[in-house]
């Protein structure tokens, strides 16, 4: 059994408009340290173990349905659970 | 000519999408579940706009994958004209059928009221009763409807002159370069953010969108039944 954590966000020469509202609000409460902030989507997914690579099977899941590659990057992180 | 409109769980435009055709165009209309097994009847495929699948993930990115959009798919490569309104343009970008993404609007609102389109290319099936360059009033009803495409589909496009509408003026929403609505190279996919649909009668405050539709029954006639 796998627990996979999937990171989405907004490619970085794509303009996000939520990140660019987050940062200016942060701003307004004195944190000007704060240079930029991207906005994404987490998600978890629960797999059992089949005949194929776990990376390969994420990968596309994420270059099918869960990412949308003309605007957004993932990344994920996979973890091997016991099951209980 | 007969016309299908697509309802797929959580589309809201399909009724006004069907009362254009029947009652304002007075062509053949049926509504088509999204899980509907063929199109073949069908002349021309609309899909409306609303929040299919409650725009969960992304706007579009769940119903791409209804089982009504592999005869969509069928049908865009026989050549049969589709039009993506909103939230069915959406979807035409997630199935790949059109190039591109949506992002949200940049001021991050939904934006619903009359904007002015300019028509950049008449030479298509959807365009044809337009004049090059006209500039017409069409509403807008979207939160993301900010157009993005790399520098070279954009060239690609201008080149195939894939780029139909854009917005003049006032660009409402962020959208690269003004794009309101594109073409797929062949000219037979059309999505658009913008709603002809509701646009269709003067009494109702403008009917500029009719001729979009009325362009498709000329296309149609010309091409299948003068032919016969």
């Amino acid at each position: 059994m796998f627990k996979v954590k999937v990171f989405v966000t907004l490619r970085e020469s794509v303009l996000d408009p939520q990140g660019e509202a987050v940062k200016s609000s942060l701003h307004s409460l004195n944190y000007p340290e704060i240079s930029d902030v991207r906005i994404g989507k987490y998600m978890e997914l629960h797999l059992e173990k089949t005949d194929r690579e776990i990376k390969e099977v994420v990968h596309e899941m994420c270059g099918r349905l869960l990412a949308n590659t003309v605007i957004e990057d993932y990344r994920f992180e996979v973890e091997e659970v016991v099951a209980q | 000519m007969r016309f299908a409109v697509i309802v797929f769980p959580g589309s809201n435009c399909d009724i006004d999408m069907y009362h254009a055709i029947k009652d304002e165009l007075g062509e053949e209309v049926e509504y088509v579940s999204h899980d509907a097994d063929s199109l073949e009847e069908f002349d021309a495929i609309l899909l409306p706009g609303g929040f299919s699948y409650g725009d969960y993930l992304r706007s579009g990115a769940i119903a791409r994958f209804s089982n009504v959009m592999k005869e969509v798919i069928k049908a865009a490569s026989a050549g049969k004209p589709i039009l993506g309104v909103c939230n069915g343009f959406q979807i035409l970008l997630e199935a790949g059928l059109l190039p591109g993404a949506m992002r949200r609007n940049e001021s991050l609102k939904f934006i619903c009221r009359n904007v002015e389109l300019k028509v950049e290319n008449n030479e298509t099936m959807f365009t044809a009763a337009y004049n090059q360059d006209e500039v017409i009033c069409i509403p807008i009803a979207h939160g993301e409807g900010n157009y993005f495409c790399d520098e070279k589909t954009l060239q690609a496009m201008r080149e195939r002159k894939q780029i139909v509408f854009t917005y003049h003026g006032e660009n409402p929403n962020g959208s690269y370069e003004n794009i309101a609505g594109i073409t797929n190279e062949r000219g037979n996919v059309l999505g658009m953010m913008p709603h002809p649909e509701r646009a269709v009668d003067s009494l109702l405050g403008g009917a500029d969108g009719l001729r979009l539709f009325q362009s498709m029954v000329k296309n149609w006639r010309e091409s299948y039944v003068v032919k016969a």
